[in-house]
C-alpha cells in the first residue's frame, strides 16, 4: 500500500506550513487585540509542529515527533507568562489594547 | 554536564528555602554555591584538557557537549550571575518577600545560557534560548503596578516569541534537510554539499532568529524600549548575560553546522555588523535617558561581535574575551546607574551630575566602566577590539575595519556625556551612601576588567 505521504509529496506539507505560519505573522502584525495577538503566535508554532510532524514520517525518524512535545511544551509555559503580563496591564488600564502602551519612546 | 544539573539544583533550592523561611540566608547560599559550580565548572575544564586537543565530551546521546568554547563560556556566564545576584538584594529592598523568586528566576537564566553554549543537539539549544527567553520575559514584567515595567515585558515577550517562532521553523526545515537535529550529523550532511534548498532558507531563518535576540539592526526596534521600561536590574542582566549568552550561542551554531561559510551569508552579516554599530552608535548621541544609552551601546556591541563571522575557526577566543570584557564593564556601569538612580525613579543622565564630587570612588568606576566599552587603552575594551580589528585585517576585510573604528571613535561621544555629567556639572541631589553590595561588585568588577586587560593570555588562552 502506498503511504500517504508520497501521496500528496512532502512539498503540499511545506506550503501548507508556509502558509499557516505566513497567516500567524499577519495576525501578530496587523491585530492590535493582544489575546488575537498571542493566537498568532499559537498558530505560527503549530504550523512549525505541523511542518516537524510531516518531516518525521518523511524521514521515517521518531526524533521530530519528540520535539514536538520539546516545542509544545515551552508554547504553553510561554503563553502562561504572556496571559500573566497581560492580567497586570489590564489590571493598571482596564482594557488589552496594544495601542495603549506608547510610554517608552524617544 | 554537571554545571547545569547543579544550577538547576540550586534554584530548586531557593524556591525550597523560602518555603521554610530562610529568606536571609537565599542570596548568600546561592553565592556560595554558585561559587562552588564555578569550582565544578573549572574541573570540568581540567578534565577537557587531559583530552586529546580538539575533542570533546558528549553526554545523553550527544544532547550536550562539553568543549572548551563551551565550558568556557558556561564559568563567564556564573561569573556575571554571582554578580548579579549580589545586587538583587539591594535592588529589591521594598519588595524582600519576593526575592527568593528574583534569586531562582535569574539562576534559571543561567541554566538557560549555559545550555545555549553547550549543546550538541538542536533541541537543547532551543530549551536553552527559551528557559532564558521565558526567564527574561518575567523578569522584564516584575513590577506589576509599573506600567512602564508591563509595557516591556509585553513588548519583549510578543517581540521574543515572533523571534521564537521564526527560530522554530528555521529548525523544522533544517530537520527536514538533513533528517536529524544533531549538529555533527548535520555537519556531516552540510558539506557533502547536497542538501535541498530548505537547508539554506532554515539557516537564513535561525539567524533572523538569532540576530533579533542579540538586538542586531534591522531586528533592533524592541531592545531600547525593553531596556528603558524593565526593572534595571533586568536591565542589566539582558544587556550583559542574555546578549553575550546569545551571541555565543549563535557563533558556536553557525560554527558546528556550516564549517566553511558561504560567500553570501559573509556579505549579509558584513551589512548587519555595519548597520548595527552606525545606527546603534548615532542613535545613541542624542539619548538623554542612560538605560536607552546603554540600550544602543549594546545593538553597536552587536555589531562589533558579529564580526567574528568572518573566520569562525579561528575567532572562538577573540569572541569570549570581548564578550568579557563587555559584560564585565557592563556590569561595573550598572551597579553605579542602580546607586544613582535606585530611587529617582528615572535614569536620566541629570541624576548623575556631580557624582565626581559626591562620591569619587563610583564615579571612576562608571568612567572606567565606560572608557573600557569605548575602547580606551589599559582597560580591556581596548584589548578586546585590538584583537578582533587585528584578526578580521587578517581574513582581509578593510573596509568594515575601516566603519569599525571609526564607530569606536563616535560612541566616545556619548560615553563622555555622562563622564562630563558626573566632573563638570553641580550635583542636584544631597550625597547618599553606598550599599555595601553596589560598591563591592562595580570595584570588583571594574579590577577584574583592568586585570584581564593587563593579561590578556588568561582568557584568550582558555580556548
Amino acid at each position: 500500500m502506498e503511504n500517504i505521504l508520497q501521496q500528496i509529496g512532502i512539498e503540499n506539507y511545506i506550503y501548507l506550513s508556509a502558509l499557516l505560519f505566513c497567516v500567524g505573522i499577519f495576525g501578530v502584525l496587523y491585530r492590535r487585540n493582544a489575546i488575537v495577538m498571542f493566537m498568532s503566535i499559537e498558530i505560527m508554532l503549530n504550523a512549525v509542529n505541523l511542518l516537524l510532524v510531516a518531516f518525521s514520517t518523511y524521514h521515517q525518524d521518531a526524533e521530530g515527533q519528540v520535539f514536538v512535545f520539546f516545542s509544545m511544551a515551552v508554547a504553553a509555559a510561554e503563553v502562561a507568562v504572556g496571559l500573566a503580563i497581560l492580567v497586570a496591564i489590564y489590571r493598571n488600564l482596564n482594557n488589552i489594547d496594544i495601542d495603549n502602551l506608547k510610554k517608552l519612546k524617544g | 554536564m554537571n554545571t547545569l544539573i547543579a544550577i538547576a539544583g540550586l534554584g530548586i533550592i531557593c524556591l525550597i528555602a523560602e518555603i521554610f523561611n530562610l529568606r536571609k540566608a537565599i542570596v548568600p547560599v546561592t553565592i556560595i554555591g554558585l561559587l562552588a559550580v564555578l569550582g565544578l565548572n573549572v574541573a570540568e575544564y581540567n578534565e577537557l584538557t587531559q583530552l586529546a586537543p580538539g575533542s570533546k565530551r558528549a553526554f545523553y546521546n550527544n544532547m550536550v557537549v562539553s568543549d572548551f568554547y563551551g565550558v568556557a563560556f558556561s564559568g563567564l556566564f556564573i561569573v556575571l550571575t554571582i554578580f548579579l545576584v549580589a545586587l538583587s538584594p539591594d535592588f529589591h529592598k521594598e519588595r524582600k518577600a519576593k526575592l527568593s523568586d528574583f534569586v531562582a528566576i535569574k539562576l534559571f537564566l543561567l541554566a538557560g545560557a549555559i545550555a545555549m553554549v553547550s549543546f550538541g543537539n538542536l533541541a537543547m539549544f532551543f530549551l536553552g534560548i527559551e528557559v532564558l527567553s521565558i526567564a527574561l520575559y518575567v523578569l522584564a514584567a516584575s513590577e506589576p503596578k509599573n506600567i512602564k515595567s508591563n509595557e516591556a515585558g509585553m513588548k519583549y515577550f510578543l517581540m521574543g516569541a515572533f523571534a521564537s517562532g521564526i527560530l522554530l521553523f528555521g529548525i523544522a526545515l533544517i530537520y527536514g534537510a538533513t533528517g536529524s537535529f544533531d549538529t555533527s550529523a548535520i555537519f556531516d550532511v552540510a558539506i557533502t554539499g547536497n542538501e535541498p534548498e530548505w537547508f539554506f532558507i532554515g539557516i537564513v531563518m535561525l539567524t533572523v532568529g538569532l540576530l533579533f535576540k542579540i538586538a542586531a539592526v534591522p531586528f533592533h526596534f524592541w531592545a531600547p524600549d525593553v531596556y528603558e521600561g524593565s526593572p534595571a536590574l533586568t536591565t542589566a542582566t539582558m544587556s550583559t548575560l542574555a546578549k553575550i549568552a546569545a551571541m555565543a550561542a549563535f557563533f558556536k551554531l553557525m560554527r558546528s553546522m556550516n564549517y566553511q561559510v558561504p560567500g553570501s551569508y559573509i556579505t549579509i552579516i558584513s551589512i548587519v555588523a555595519i548597520l548595527s554599530m552606525t545606527i546603534g552608535n548615532l542613535t545613541a548621541l542624542k539619548q538623554t535617558n542612560v538605560k536607552r544609552m546603554l540600550a544602543f551601546s549594546g545593538i553597536s556591541h552587536a555589531g562589533f561581535m558579529l564580526m567574528v563571522f568572518f573566520n569562525p575557526p579561528a575567532m572562538g577566543d577573540i569572541l569570549f574575551y570581548y564578550a568579557a570584557a563587555y559584560a564585565i564593564a557592563g556590569i561595573a556601569a550598572f551597579a553605579v546607574v542602580l546607586y544613582v538612580c535606585g530611587n529617582k525613579g528615572n535614569e536620566e543622565i541629570h541624576n548623575f551630575n556631580g557624582l565626581g564630587k559626591n562620591n569619587p570612588l563610583m564615579a571612576a568606576v562608571l568612567t572606567c566602566a565606560l572608557l573600557s566599552m569605548g575602547g580606551i587603552p589599559i582597560l580591556s575594551g581596548f584589548f578586546a577590539k585590538f584583537f578582533l580589528f587585528n584578526e578580521v585585517l587578517h581574513t582581509g576585510h578593510i573596509a568594515i575595519v575601516i566603519v569599525a573604528v571609526i564607530n569606536s571613535i563616535i560612541s566616545i561621544g556619548y560615553y563622555f556625556k555622562l563622564i562630563l555629567a558626573m566632573y563638570t556639572q553641580d550635583a542636584t541631589g544631597e550625597k547618599q551612601p553606598v550599599p555595601i553590595m553596589y560598591g563591592a561588585v562595580a570595584v570588583i568588577s571594574i579590577l577584574i576588567n583592568i586585570a584581564i586587560g593587563l593579561y590578556p593570555s588568561v582568557l584568550l588562552d582558555l580556548l
